[in-house]
């Protein structure tokens, strides 16, 4: 589900509301006039170091205070932290652990505060352990953890006690590629169940392959905000970027150069297709099964080549920019 | 990976149905209990810890080693004499000093030493009123205080009395009034705990260093016998030195005061620290997280 598209169907009550949401530091911009409304689903939170994607992670914890606008998760403000995080895990960046603890002493913890009783207590922090693979290392102490393993016991401490809503800071980092496919997996799977996933990342490959939808932020400012493709579209000032498999790339580019619309067209380097950049990709695409139906080419593939979030992104924060609709 | 998708939902919807009332009174007894819990074991065990063992050990230390090499001094064979030396050392190195500066360590660090740590924002990602986090983690300081000066308290007043004259000690102790005595001593030092407990809470939540403010508290405290009557009551060794049981002469330079009448002097620390408690939650309620800088 989309954050734009579920927005509209969706309750307040039962979204992440940001509303005109500004916060500073002292003179210094965290993030500024933020509005969105956050839907079920996996949202990636998009930006290099410094964006305001750990500032929109910790106002939404409460860990922060907003100096303008309001928000709420599921309807329950940030700053009542008793009703919050019934609601809410949060698997923050802070890399710092309670001295001594083991891993399972960290999720007790966090439970015991909670105020479950003892036995469940215990049940709650076995199913997060296994959860996330971690029983081998459980009763060890977390000082003796490689990153890895510290990152995946803060995920079992914020997915501990059943949370709607999960907000996971950088919940990549320090994996490996098998794991970070295993977490991924279950990312989904936490989503698939109707969680709220708002995850932060600069890993723009990933982000894209496991997000319903992204919000791209730069310099505390949310830039677009949607499905990747969706943003990709809005992006009027960027002709959209097309690579053609064929059998006869010059003789296309030659046709492509007919049509208005076609802004260039560029021999891919093994001579087995061409890039094309086009400002109106419905016409562009009407246009091509003409020509492939009166010169009988043979296609192999058509496909958008810059509708990643890579290139998304690269636009939105380009200098020339680029204007979302 | 584990595939398991089964999640607690039975457990947190109970969790959930227990909070429901507006004023959860059992909740946050559960919690602050929790708190305590969890707190008592790092204010007993941590290695922050030992500064406040060293302290209170040091009057114990003093005192076995004059119970060894006992002193040449008339005093220390007259037990009434002996019993006004114990109020001095009770008063000016036990209470003003050690017992200040062990709650100043404990009660500061309860908030303070979690920002040092990066770790408050465990506490603070968990469903718990941040009121409750101030009560939970300000009675397992006064729990860890109390119980070490107490013991400080009653073992150095031993050491001395019983060391040096035995007998009188005994039938003092067990014939005679001691006992209250000690006990006033001991009430002395928890009471003590409490106020001053409560001071070091906030001073730790206010000061990003609170070195400095320990410092000048300290001075106001010590000066506390040269102020006028009104300004004495705005310490909290004014009440304490009211309530003890042996008196000490004043110091030439003193301002004399009416002593505060226990009924009045005890309600009134009570009172101070459930009001600083109030404005340390809050404080606490509005505290954000921002560990950058420490």
């Amino acid at each position: 589900m989309t954050t734009t598209a579920a927005a509209a169907a969706i309750a307040p009550a039962s979204m992440i509301v940001f509303d005109d949401v500004s916060k500073f530091y002292g003179e210094i911009l965290g993030v500024n006039r933020v509005n969105l409304r956050i839907a079920p689903g996996i949202t990636s939170l998009v930006g290099p170091n410094g964006s305001g994607k750990t500032t929109l992670m910790n106002l939404m914890t409460g860990l922060l205070r907003p100096t303008r606008g309001r928000l709420s998760v599921l309807g329950t403000r940030p700053d009542q932290p008793e009703e919050l995080f019934r609601k809410v895990g949060y698997c923050s960046q802070f890399d710092s652990f309670p001295r001594g603890a083991t891993g399972r002493d960290l999720i007790e913890f966090y439970l015991t505060v909670h105020g479950h009783s003892r036995a469940d207590v215990r049940e709650l922090t076995q199913a997060a352990i296994d959860r996330v693979s971690m029983n081998e290392a459980a009763d060890r102490k977390v000082a003796g953890y490689s990153k890895g393993m510290r990152q995946r016991i803060r995920l079992a401490q914020s997915i501990a006690h059943g949370p709607q809503v999960l907000i996971l800071d950088e919940p990549l980092n320090g994996l490996d590629p098998m794991a970070r496919a295993e977490i991924i997996r279950l990312f989904r799977q936490l989503a698939d169940e109707g969680l709220y996933l708002i995850i932060s990342s600069h890993i723009l490959h990933e982000v894209d392959m496991m997000s319903d939808s992204v919000i791209l932020l730069h310099n505390g400012y949310v830039v677009a905000e949607g499905d990747v493709h969706g943003v990709r579209d809005e992006i009027v000032e960027q002709p959209m970027q097309i690579l053609i498999r064929c059998d006869r790339p010059q003789y296309l580019a030659a046709r492509l150069f007919e049509q208005e619309h076609t802004v260039e067209a560029r021999i891919h380097e093994d001579r087995q297709g061409l890039f094309v950049k086009t400002r109106r990709p419905d016409d562009f695409y009407l246009s091509l099964n003409r020509i492939v139906t009166e010169s009988g080419l043979a296609i192999e593939s058509v496909a958008p080549a810059d509708d990643d979030l890579s290139a998304v992104y690269q636009y939105l924060i380009s200098s020339d920019g680029g204007v979302v609709r | 990976m584990s595939t398991t998708v089964e999640t607690p939902e039975k457990l947190v919807t109970r969790e959930e149905t227990k909070t429901e009332t507006s004023w959860p009174w059992s909740l946050w007894a559960r919690q602050t209990l929790a708190i305590l819990r969890l707190e008592i074991k790092k204010n007993f065990l941590s290695r922050r810890a030992l500064l406040l063992y060293l302290l209170a050990s040091l009057p114990l230390a003093l005192l076995g080693l004059l119970a060894l090499i006992p002193p040449d001094a008339d005093e220390f064979r007259d037990f009434s004499a002996l019993n006004v030396v114990f109020a001095a050392i009770y008063n000016g190195l036990i209470l003003r000093t050690l017992l200040f500066f062990g709650c100043a360590w404990v009660f500061m660090n309860l908030f303070r030493g979690e920002v040092v740590d990066r770790s408050l924002h465990y506490y603070f990602l968990a469903p718990v009123r941040r009121e409750v986090l101030v009560v939970g983690k300000y009675l397992s300081g006064l729990t860890a205080t109390a119980v070490v000066f107490s013991v400080t308290t009653l073992g150095s007043m031993i050491l001395l009395l019983f060391r040096h004259t035995p007998a009188e000690s005994s039938r003092y102790f067990f014939d005679g009034p001691g006992l209250e005595q000690a006990l006033t001593y001991v009430g002395i030092t928890v009471l003590a705990c409490v106020g001053y407990g409560a001071v070091f809470l906030i001073v730790g939540l206010f000061f990003r260093n609170p070195i400095i403010p320990a410092l000048v508290l300290y001075g106001w405290e010590w000066i506390n016998f040269l102020l006028p009557p009104m300004l004495k009551k705005v310490s909290v060794i004014h009440y304490l030195q009211s309530l003890a049981p042996v008196p000490i002469p004043d110091s030439p330079f003193a301002v004399l005061a009416e002593p505060t009448p226990a009924w009045i002097s005890v309600p009134s620390l009570f009172i101070f620290t459930a009001v600083i408690l109030v404005l340390a939650g809050l404080h606490i309620r509005r505290m954000e997280i921002s560990y950058a800088g420490e």
